[in-house]
């Protein structure tokens, strides 16, 4: 952990200040990646939150949970909720998915965190896939099962029907102070929260109550030996990162007011732990990478078709195109989950500390090269 | 942990001005206004259609079909192959000339049979590709869900294969139409044909996929059999994707039920029914009455993944490959010219679904929602395989006859597995739009 010693508070703030340019700025610069559209760029919002926010958990104190979807799933209801009983203004619908989602990730901590490693893991993952088949059966009056919750112009909407905009021409969409909160407005809505929740995880990162969540992560019993009781340090981050879950699962359904019983499924508890790993897992900007990288390969590669490779590899002569392009479809379309696999095989295998440690390398590289080789000896690389 | 609650007046300073400035930021993005008549006009020599199916999941098979289907299509449009259908709809203006002089072009995405993936999926074809219209889906679930956002978003959207009462029923939707029959109609169909096949005194037993399409069927379906004097002795709901069936179909040998209704699709049903044959519930006899196996709706492949237990199964489908109109016949041979095999009813509906639409804007004259909507609906079509069909206005729903099928004994080759019963004309099959509810709206420009 060389590198709690080498940050300052100026470099910590001009990282930020740079990272809130580039998140601002998306629509600029992903535009010719092909990936400069609203619902994107609100995803990689929405999913670098909820990553950084299982980033305070896993990263810090090293519990690994796999259940952090149901934790996006109790926000999801909660504000698809809070809009059919309150109104359509996303604030009050965001508060009470955090309050909520903390609540339930209290109580799920509580029970789990009796438990380390990979019995943790599996208690996390049960209570997950517990929640997912109650939203799917019995809590179907409350979740509407597979067809997932909307909301309907013959809710109550008492806020909205008291300040008079109860009757809405066409359809339902999340409304803060006159702005929709779809397209470019929602995507700079989530990035504002991103920005917050990223910033509140630099603090978190930076203060004693992050020193000893690292501490609990290098060893817990020596910890327990001096006398200290590290339990309701790891379930203040359980509850902080569930937060931070319980926001992401609102905003999802802010942008598109519509909450459905598979974002509690496993698969989406292991994306959170994919996107974290893939970036660099218990570095700040690392999980909001990851997030970014899976999903742009979910929503990009897996439009590709055999159209578009044809196009792409026009330029080859007819035979040799037409085998580049069978090899390659196998990897685009359905077979996205492909690349996604191998790519993350490879940084696992070559690049333990995700692609912020291959950032590291490269950086490390370049200034051996600038001081003409042998001079970086003194400073030794962390042991991962 | 003091110090990260008590942040210091310097750090609180710092952290306002940044929020500050990020609140600021957005303002410069957004002032860009779109000026033109409606969403996604297209401007160049190209339009593009989304082609939304599953590629992925339980309903996998069908996606690919469906997709074969609309690549196909999009073939026809441009003037390139036979021209399928387009040489026997009855009336059209399409040449194979494109659409409105414009050739066709399409993007494809995967629904992953999920409504958040297939929102996710349809909303990159409308944001990012320029979409004009949004076709497929292989759920109803699905179906609804990306209905809703097309009605939201401001383009068209033409369901795929969709079974549910609730896509034309509670659920409809002004820029929504959809050509597959629905829960209502298999029941209407399927009674009279239970009725001389199995008798009025009968115990049924459902097994129903738990989400709108089962809930509707398991509806439709009970309320046709009652109506013929059977009794449902019990409806058990599954999950979508279960896999495993035998712990359902376990109690229904000690329910005292002598026929068991699957309510279930795709890979749910391969598996439901075989699991079912294999317990042995076909060779029982309950109440001195051979035990039945009806499953509600078909298709060929389906009937393919089961193999010998579908045998003598009765059902019922949109269409069948084996139809000897001349529109079926120029389908299947321009499919199977290009792909081997014959189409299943999914690449049926989603083949004509991609033409109906293309006849439209050419008869509107403009890709405008709001026009092509006026064209389709109360448009009256024959020659696309089904005989004459009505496109109701009233809730967007096609009105034409439906199959009634069994498996077939002696299948002649592998695709050979349907038998056609009987075809029971649309007069049979209509009902009030009333009776479901819902409400149609405003058709949506998207500007």
């Amino acid at each position: 952990m060389t590198t709690i010693t080498r940050e300052t508070a100026r470099g910590d703030l001009l990282r930020f200040a740079l990272f809130a340019v580039l998140i601002l700025a998306m629509p600029l610069w992903l535009a010719p990646l092909g990936a400069g559209y609203p619902d994107l760029m609100q995803k990689f919002a929405i999913y670098g939150l909820f990553a950084v926010g299982f980033n305070i958990l896993f990263g810090l104190t090293g519990y690994l949970s796999f259940g952090h979807a149901a934790f996006l799933g109790v926000g999801s209801y909660t504000a698809v909720w809070s809009f059919k009983l309150l109104g359509m203004n996303p604030l009050p619908a965001i508060a009470l998915a955090i309050v909520l989602a903390g609540a339930f990730a209290w109580v799920i901590g509580f029970v789990s965190l009796r438990r380390t490693g990979i019995y943790f893991a599996i208690l996390t993952l049960a209570f997950a896939q517990m929640s997912y088949n109650l939203a799917y059966s019995v809590l179907t009056p409350i979740t509407n099962g597979e067809t997932g919750l909307r909301v309907l112009n013959s809710d109550p909407r008492v806020l909205d029907h008291m300040m008079g905009a109860g009757e809405v021409e066409g359809s339902l969409v999340s409304t803060l102070f006159g702005i929709e909160m779809n397209g470019l407005p929602g995507f700079y809505f989530c990035a504002v929260w991103l920005l917050i929740g990223m910033y509140v995880s630099f603090r978190l990162f930076r203060s004693p109550f992050g020193l000893m969540l690292m501490a609990i992560k290098s060893n817990q019993n020596r910890m327990n030996f001096t006398g200290i009781n590290t339990r309701p340090y790891a379930l203040t981050a359980f509850v902080i990162s569930g937060m931070y879950a319980g926001l992401a699962g609102a905003l999802l359904c802010v942008t598109d007011p519509l909450a459905g019983a598979e974002r509690m499924q496993w698969t989406a508890s292991g994306e959170v732990v994919l996107m974290t790993i893939l970036g660099g897992a218990g570095t700040l900007l690392g999980p909001m990478l990851g997030a970014g990288i899976i999903k742009y390969s979910e929503n990009i590669f897996s439009a590709f078709n055999e159209q578009t490779l044809h196009e792409i590899f026009g330029f080859l002569p007819d035979g040799v195109e037409g085998a580049v392009v069978s090899v390659a479809s196998l990897f685009v379309g359905e077979g996205w989950h492909l690349t996604l696999g191998l790519l993350f095989m490879l940084i696992v295998i070559f690049l333990p500390g995700g692609v912020i440690e291959g950032g590291h390398r490269i950086q490390a590289l370049l200034r051996r090269r600038g001081k003409g080789g042998g001079a970086d000896q003194a400073h030794p690389q962390a042991a991962e | 942990m003091v110090d990260f609650l008590n942040p210091s007046r310097r750090g609180v300073l710092k952290g306002g001005a940044a929020v500050g400035a990020g609140l600021a930021m957005p303002t410069i993005f957004s002032s860009q206004a779109w000026a033109a008549d409606y969403l996604n006009k297209p401007t160049g020599d190209t339009v593009t259609f989304g082609f939304n199916v599953p590629q992925t999941g339980a309903y996998a098979d069908e996606g690919a079909d469906e997709l074969r289907a609309y690549q196909l299509a999009v073939k026809h449009l441009n003037g390139e192959g036979d021209g399928g259908m387009l040489n026997t709809m009855n009336p059209t203006v399409l040449t194979g000339n494109g659409v409105l002089g414009k050739k066709v072009a399409f993007v494809t995405g995967d629904t992953q049979t999920k409504s958040d993936a297939a929102r996710a999926s349809a909303k990159r074809m409308i944001e990012k590709d320029g979409a004009i219209m949004i076709t497929g889906g292989s759920s109803s679930g699905v179906a609804i869900a990306v209905q809703s956002l097309c009605q939201e978003a401001g383009v068209i959207f033409m369901a795929g294969l969709t079974h549910s009462n609730d896509t034309t029923g509670k659920d409809k939707r002004r820029n929504g139409f959809r050509h597959f029959f629905n829960a209502y109609m298999s029941g209407a169909a399927l009674a009279p044909v239970l009725k001389s096949t199995y008798g009025s005194d009968r115990k049924a037993y459902h097994l129903t996929a738990d989400y709108t399409w089962g809930w509707t069927q398991e509806e439709s379906i009970k309320n046709s059999t009652e109506a013929l004097g059977w009794e449902t002795v019990e409806a058990v709901r599954t999950p979508l994707g279960a896999g495993d069936f035998s712990q359902y179909i376990t109690p229904v040998l000690n329910s005292g039920a002598d026929v068991l209704i699957l309510n279930h699709y795709g890979k749910d049903m391969v598996n439901s029914l075989t699991q079912a044959v294999q317990f042995g519930l076909r060779d029982k006899q309950v109440n001195g009455k051979d035990f039945a196996i009806v499953v509600p709706l078909y298709s060929r492949l389906m009937a393919q993944g089961a193999g010998e237990n579908v045998k003598g199964i009765l059902g019922t489908t949109n269409w069948h490959w084996s139809l000897q109109d001349e529109g079926s016949k120029a389908f299947v041979k321009s499919f199977g010219e290009e792909y081997g095999f014959p189409p299943s009813q999914a690449a049926h509906t989603t083949y004509v679904q991609a033409i109906l639409y293309a006849d439209a804007c050419e008869r509107a004259g403009t890709f405008m929602p709001c026009g092509v909507v006026e064209a389709l609906e109360g448009f009256e079509f024959d020659g696309m395989g089904n005989g004459p069909t009505l496109y109701r206005a009233a809730d967007h729903q096609c009105f034409k006859n439906v199959l009634v099928v069994k498996g077939n004994e002696n299948p002649t080759s592998q695709f050979d597995l349907l038998e056609i019963v009987q075809e029971v004309p649309a007069e049979q099959v209509t009902y009030d739009p009333a009776i479901f509810g819902g409400e149609l709206g405003e058709c949506n420009n998207g500007v």
